[in-house]
């Protein structure tokens, strides 16, 4: 029992980690229909951008907002830059995503150039090897750290999306491009907006990530997929969905490598997709797939 | 004429518009609009309708090629939707255009988008009062509404925009005879109050009761123009397009007959 809910916990943190990728992927999706590969690249710039800032001994509430900001311009300047060039020509979402793809590789070469590819320590204040004893579970400071800002960050884009006239306005965006240009909304910039967000998050995610296995230019890949795998499983156009996907994604992992073989860990995730796909081709949370014509 | 001429609201002139650089979709469409009246546009399908709106909201991929769009004097050919909107034109496509996950009022609410004055909320009491149905459904989703909600609900959030210029596309599309003479009734309100109105319609004998003039597109060409009355005295018109001219044009034969055999 005791393991049980050891395994459980782990895997939680873990999900919470895969949610603040997926949110961002779903939330990209939804308003471009472009699965954006430049994710875990961007998240991993704005990562790095926290590392310079905190290994020259700032602390990291200089840092974090920091990172958040050169993950965001990133990803804003990218949508400016390229999605609404690429859109204006008539792209294809298939040229949107070579596209994306096309950025992630330019960020991995810049943060090899700039960092090395070598695996730094990543200076934290929240310690992973500082545990507490919850009953018959133990936590460490880091774990409950990740927790805390996955849900900060969550309950952060619900109030935005839920509750304001812009969250509104990206609703909308995304469900309807051209009514909301009738209704005179600035649309790009809300897309923007929302290519922003996404990027913000995932580095948070980053952030969080790093401190528990070492920093180098390729660590957010495996989330990116893992998140990607949530995504899906939570239904690629549901923002509950996609975190309801990565908690079940991160807990089953964790119970499936306690149990039965770490090796596969990892491939469990696809498993669990296609076994999902099988039964709700939408995914857990999403809606059945309609192509307005 | 009995009513005094309005001055001229929108002015299209000599627009062209192509589909993939080669068919012509509009070929030198010109008319005015003058300020509140209702200007019905009138056609068979494929001839242009639709592209004439879309045109002039700036949302066609293919923008126009030539010719110029103009509100009150200042020009709208070739500008992104969002700066028509801005200009006071807004635009209720044939599918109504609404959010259909978002609730009555969040579509409402994006209605007043950019609007920071006090009477919103009074122009939100209006529209409500104006089609009570919405009321009660202020909390349901778009698209659990029927057809004739759904276009009281695009027209009402069409309205809290203030604009000059309401252009629909098709609105009796759908509707029951009754739903649309309501919506029908709804819109020559909207036009006593102040509201030009632009519409395409395939429904044309309700489209002349409401127009005080209207035109007759088409395969992308303004055939025809006048007032009703003018319209009613064409016999091809009564024909084709009213159904109680001496011929029957109702049949397909009939309308390949009309093609051949047409003035224009």
């Amino acid at each position: 029992m005791g393991n049980f809910l050891q395994y459980a916990l782990t895997g939680l943190s873990a999900g919470s980690l895969y949610a603040l990728v997926a949110l961002g992927l779903v939330l990209i999706h939804r308003s471009a229909r472009v699965l954006n590969f430049a994710h875990a690249d961007v998240a991993t710039l704005g990562t790095f951008a926290a590392f310079a800032v905190v290994s020259r001994g700032q602390s990291l509430w200089v840092a974090l907002p920091l990172a958040l900001a050169t993950g965001a311009t990133v990803a804003t300047l990218f949508y400016f830059g390229a999605v609404v060039p690429a859109v204006r020509k008539g792209a294809n979402p298939l040229g949107l995503v070579i596209l994306t793809i096309g950025l992630a590789l330019i960020i991995q070469g810049f943060t090899v150039w700039g960092w090395g590819a070598e695996p730094d320590r990543f200076p934290f204040p929240l310690s992973d090897s500082k545990v507490w004893q919850v009953g018959p579970v133990f936590v460490s400071e880091l774990a409950v750290g990740t927790f805390v800002a996955a849900g900060v960050a969550g309950l952060l884009l619900y109030l935005l999306t839920q509750r304001t006239r812009l969250g509104l306005a990206m609703r909308a965006t995304s469900e309807n491009l051209p009514a909301a240009q009738t209704l005179g909304i600035p649309t790009r910039a809300v897309l923007a907006f929302s290519w922003g967000t996404a990027a913000a998050l995932a580095v948070v995610a980053g952030v969080f990530l790093a401190p528990a296995l070492l920093l180098d230019p390729f660590f957010m890949l495996d989330p990116m997929f893992k998140g990607l795998a949530a995504a899906v499983l939570g239904g690629l156009n549901s923002l509950p969905g996609a975190v309801l996907g990565s908690l079940v994604l991160g807990v089953a992992e964790s119970l499936f490598g306690g149990y039965v073989a770490l090796e596969f860990k990892s491939s469990l995730a696809f498993v669990l997709i296609v076994a999902v796909l099988l039964v709700r081709p939408e995914g857990l949370l999403g809606k059945e797939f309609q192509e307005r014509v | 004429m009995s009513e005094a001429e309005t001055p001229v609201l929108l002015q299209v002139a000599s627009i062209e518009t192509l589909y993939h650089d080669r068919i012509y979709a509009l070929s030198g469409v010109s008319l005015e609009v003058r300020e509140r009246e209702i200007f019905a546009v009138l056609g068979p399908n494929g001839a242009g309708k639709t592209t004439l709106l879309k045109s002039i909201a700036g949302l066609l991929k293919d923008q126009p090629k030539k010719g110029t769009i103009a509100l009150g004097g200042k020009r709208l050919e070739r500008r992104r939707p969002e700066e028509v909107a801005r200009a006071g034109v807004v635009f209720v496509p044939e599918d109504r255009g609404l959010f259909r996950e978002l609730t009555v009022a969040e579509n409402l609410e994006l209605g007043l988008w950019g609007r920071r004055d006090r009477e919103s909320r009074e122009d939100v009491e209006r529209v409500l009062a104006m089609f009570p149905v919405l009321k009660e459904r202020l909390e349901q989703q778009a698209e659990k509404l029927s057809g004739g909600q759904q276009q009281m609900l695009a027209i009402g959030r069409a309205l809290l925009r203030r604009p000059r210029l309401l252009m629909l596309d098709e609105p009796s599309l759908g509707l029951t005879p009754e739903l649309a003479k309501l919506v029908f009734g709804a819109l020559e309100e909207i036009c006593r109050a102040g509201t030009t109105i632009l519409l395409v319609e395939q429904n044309a004998r309700l489209a002349l009761k409401v127009a005080r003039r209207a035109a007759i597109l088409e395969t992308g060409r303004i055939v025809l123009q006048g007032t009703p009355q003018e319209l009613a005295e064409n016999e091809d018109v009564r024909d084709v397009y009213l159904g109680v001219g001496s011929g029957d044009a109702s049949t397909v034969k009939e309308w390949r007959l009309y093609r051949k055999r047409r003035r224009w």
